[in-house]
């Protein structure tokens, strides 16, 4: 058997899934490797990546952020802004086109905060494929407008009562799905984890994201950023930021996992940050740090953002911890709900609960840094979505 | 050492059950599982408990939910294993269970423990061949099998690899989907058992999807073995008297068998 590409990210990654996925993920992999060389599907990617999804997505400096908090210059890559709301749309144009290229005709996909899923049922319509997106049925309730979003564009979204009822389990049910039907279905799987390939090829596509805003960086301002900053839950959209400054030895690069209501309240989602739950083991197919008890069964998590409520990261943020070539930290819903008023007073932006993470980490860090230095953050998605959540949270007083 | 799987493939097809320890309860999971040894099963699947059961179907989801919140961990499973055998129950234990709560527990302390209480081989369904090489690497400390598990979407190639590292038996998926219950046995089984006996002289044992003694009785003329596991462990969940159901249930199928 070829091995066409690295199966493992360090001692981190790996494909532990059931023998009758094995050969879906070969497929995969040599589908990906192939549409990688070949000229055409990245003339397609690309042009709808223009014409479609609206990019590049621009870079926006937050002037007036900036200046409160009297630090670093701070300038956001508007993932928000592109189509769908999120930067979850990139991966899943590129993973569709790849299932026209496989010649299979149903996509099976899970969601969290739902921008997933609105992604994937949005690619399915422009495409003409058969999608199914499942969903924790917490997540349904406080994420109820993608639920109907999802709808609108023709997906079937079914809610996942299992378990704990959220990203974790919603996996676990598409990764069944894809392992009844996986002959004519392909599991769009929507951050940089899971099995072999997914982690590498979630990365490529979004790796847009880092690409442009290190050309944007260099066209706006002259120069890079000292400091890079992205949310990480499975940490795609960090991920993808991230590669586009992975040579740039001098860019410090932060990942800002949930807080939830604090490490050593032990509801959270932080599995670099809490050294007590989060240890390296096995989930949904990868080898990573996993938030799980003494006996190896998977923790529950919390987080006010819905997509960042999971137990494992993304197996190559686990090997750039390692390696220290990223550092991770965490905020809490407080610090998070708190930047998200912050960015929507003052810069006139709805951020994302979960991006809301990174901009919390802005918030603590520039004021300690150089009027002269920089920060990137990614903002990677808009927080239309959470609107439900911000009001029963912060009540309708504040 | 005796090899206790070797021995019960002396008389084929097998009858082999499958059970989660700590359901209903933990003390009921192991006076389950005796009955089934007593009244007719070949080999016992004894199921770890975990959270994430990626590859199974609604009613084993549901039965190692409650034995998780029955405090069911591997310490407890491999503790019964010992008092299953203490009770003289002598045919194989072949420990089913996912990946993570055996590393949590430590690979060769997990694999050295399972010995020591009398377990005879492991399945794990989240660990192809590709991943396996730990597992094995760590099994110096003893020589039991890591079945190996096969599918219809498995290609030639990929049964060729499957095949040289088998012992014990191969564990073949009849069905591609999720553990649970079918309407009727796929019709190219038979030539999927061909086309594993091609590879591999070890025997060839089916599972997923066999609900009836019927059904058994028509996977057995063609399989060395026969695998039922949301069938037992509805049935036997769902009765008043859970180890009077396990022992008719394993006469039912051992039957149908012979």
């Amino acid at each position: 058997m070829a091995t066409l590409l690295s199966h493992k990210f360090g001692p981190y990654g790996g494909q532990f899934v059931p023998e009758t996925l094995m050969p879906a993920l070969i497929e995969l992999e040599e589908a990906f490797v192939s549409a990688r060389q070949d000229p055409e599907f990245g003339r397609e990617f690309d042009k709808l990546m223009a014409s479609f999804v609206g990019r590049p997505t621009p870079l926006t400096y937050a002037k007036r952020l900036s200046e409160r908090l009297g630090g670093a210059q701070i300038y956001l890559k508007r993932e928000d802004l592109a189509h769908t709301g999120a930067h979850k749309i990139n991966n899943a144009l590129g993973q569709a086109l790849l299932v026209k290229r496989m010649g299979k005709r149903r996509i099976v996909a899970e969601t969290g905060a739902g921008q997933h899923g609105v992604a994937s049922a949005t690619v399915a319509a422009l495409l003409g494929l058969e999608c199914v997106v499942y969903m924790g049925v917490v997540d349904i309730a406080r994420q109820e407008p993608n639920v109907f979003r999802m709808k609108l564009l023709g997906t079937e979204v079914r809610p996942v009562a299992s378990g704990t009822q959220t990203l974790k389990d919603a996996i676990n049910e598409a990764i069944r799905d894809w392992v009844t039907n996986v002959r004519d279905t392909h599991y769009l799987l929507g951050s940089a984890l899971g099995p072999h390939p997914y982690p590498t090829m979630v990365r490529e596509f979004q790796s847009v994201i880092g690409r442009e805003a290190r050309e944007q960086m260099l066209a706006d301002v002259g120069r890079l950023p000292d400091t890079v900053i992205a949310c990480v839950g499975g940490g795609s959209n960090a991920i993808g930021v991230f590669s586009g400054f992975m040579e740039d030895e001098q860019v410090e690069l932060i990942g800002v996992e949930a807080g939830g209501s604090g490490i050593a309240s032990g509801k959270h989602a932080a599995r670099f940050g809490d050294p007590s739950k989060g240890r390296i083991g096995v989930i949904h197919g990868t080898r990573t740090y996993v938030l799980q008890d003494e006996d190896g069964q998977i923790a529950d998590t919390h987080s006010v953002s819905a997509g960042l409520d999971y137990a494992a990261v993304g197996p190559e943020h686990a090997l750039m911890r390692d390696n220290e070539r990223a550092f991770y930290t965490s905020a809490t819903d407080e610090e998070a709900l708190d930047a998200f008023q912050t960015l929507c007073h003052i810069e006139g932006i709805i951020p994302a609960l979960e991006s809301s993470h990174a901009v919390a980490e802005v918030i603590k860090r520039a004021p300690k840094m150089r009027k002269d230095q920089i920060v990137l953050v990614n903002l990677s998605g808009r927080g239309d979505k959470d609107l439900n959540t911000v009001i029963k949270e912060l009540g309708n007083g504040k | 050492m005796r090899n206790r799987i070797d021995e019960a493939f002396e008389k084929k097809p097998i009858f082999m059950p499958y059970f989660p320890l700590g359901y209903p309860d933990l003390d009921m999971s192991i006076d389950v599982i005796e009955a089934l040894a007593r009244h007719g099963a070949d080999l016992i699947e004894v199921g770890l408990s975990f959270s994430d059961p990626l590859a199974d179907g609604p009613v084993i989801q549901k039965a190692t939910q409650v034995a998780l919140e029955n405090g069911i961990t591997v310490r407890k499973s491999l503790a019964a294993v010992k008092e299953l055998r203490q009770r003289g129950v002598d045919i194989p234990l072949v420990l089913m269970g996912y990946y993570n709560p055996m590393l949590a527990y430590g690979l060769e302390k997990f694999i050295c423990d399972a010995a020591v209480a009398g377990v005879d081989g492991f399945i794990v369904p989240d660990l192809p061949v590709e991943e396996s090489e730990e597992f094995v690497g760590a099994r110096h400390a003893s020589p039991l099998p890591l079945i190996q598990m096969l599918a219809p979407t498995t290609s030639d190639e990929r049964m060729e690899m499957a095949a040289r590292n088998a012992r014990g038996f191969i564990y073949l998926v009849s069905v591609t989907g999720v553990t649970g219950e079918r309407k009727s046995i796929s019709e190219g089984l038979g030539e999927l058992i061909l086309r594993v006996r091609e590879h591999t002289s070890v025997p060839v044992c089916v599972g997923f999807g066999i609900g009836t003694p019927e059904q058994a009785k028509q996977v057995g003329a063609l399989a060395d073995g026969v695998i039922v596991g949301t069938t037992c462990v509805k049935t036997i969940g769902e009765s008043e008297n859970p180890v009077e159901a396990a022992g008719e249930l394993a006469k039912n199928f051992k039957n149908a068998l012979q």
